[in-house]
């Protein structure tokens, strides 16, 4: 019980940075507007060096790991939804450190999905 | 230059349907795979090893590499508040595929949970999908 509990720390915190980080990253980069084989292998040798893209990619290796144990000592409904206590941290952290205007409509909708997401756990 | 916005929206659909399926389909292999593999709480790198030879699990981890190509790219044109609540999506089709493929219970209190999802989904997919687009043109 105390390693599933641990385990799910480990993964909100890493995927909340993991997710920011990545958002960083690629508003330094840009939007991405050709999606050609040959422009797609040219932006993963820019994303490659782009230091934010590698952070978040650290960050989601661990989470990657970490729900991988979760997923092997418990059932797929509970690890799936008990990890999207994230929603509240990271619409928390896109308003303070992305500087993303977020309207009532987004807030209300985010709250009805971490509720609907939290019921779902249960 | 700004993409133009009904390209924009439909660039942001075709990017949020394949995020939320190879996230599903990806995390229903993982779980199916590891079911078999057996319990792997621990910090030995040769039982993770030993898990990818699975051949569920080795399509679950192509299916999520594939997720985090095309997250990325969501991302870089749309917001993390917008991406995050919309794809969330996923767990609804997460706990009906769990339902459907591997025997989990879904009783009354889930069907709310996934009735209250939906709706926060149909809300946020109405927002502007850029909010710093937007401010940067008004």
């Amino acid at each position: 019980m105390t390693v599933t509990w641990a385990l799910v720390g480990v993964i909100v915190l890493s995927t909340a940075t993991g997710e920011v980080l990545q958002a960083m990253g690629m508003r330094h980069h840009g939007e991405v507007r050709d999606f050609r084989p040959g422009a797609i292998r040219r932006l993963l040798a820019l994303l490659a060096r782009n230091r934010y893209i590698i952070a978040s990619v650290c960050a989601m290796a661990v989470s990657f790991f970490a729900f991988m144990s979760l997923l092997s000592v418990s059932d797929l409904s509970f690890a799936v939804p008990v990890t999207a206590v994230t929603y509240v941290l990271e619409t928390a952290l896109a308003k303070f450190l992305l500087k993303e205007r977020i309207c009532w409509g987004r807030w209300i909708g985010a709250s009805l999905v971490a509720l609907g997401v939290g019921l779902l756990a249960l | 230059m700004h993409t133009d916005p009904a390209r924009l929206l439909l660039k942001t659909r075709v990017f949020t349907v394949i995020v939320v399926l190879s996230n599903v389909v990806g995390n229903l292999c993982l779980g199916l795979g590891l079911r078999r593999v057996g319990s792997l709480a621990t910090f030995s790198s040769a039982a993770y090893l030993q898990a990818f030879l699975n051949p569920w699990v080795a399509l679950g981890v192509l299916l999520l590499i594939l997720w985090l190509l095309s997250h990325t790219i969501l991302l870089s044109w749309a917001d993390l508040s917008y991406v995050l609540p919309v794809t969330s999506i996923g767990y609804v089709l997460a706990a009906l595929a769990g339902w459907f493929f591997l025997n989990e219970q879904i009783h009354l209190t889930r069907w709310a949970g996934i009735a209250l999802i939906v709706a926060g989904v149909t809300l946020v997919g109405r927002t502007a999908v850029d909010t710093r687009r937007t401010k940067a043109e008004s």
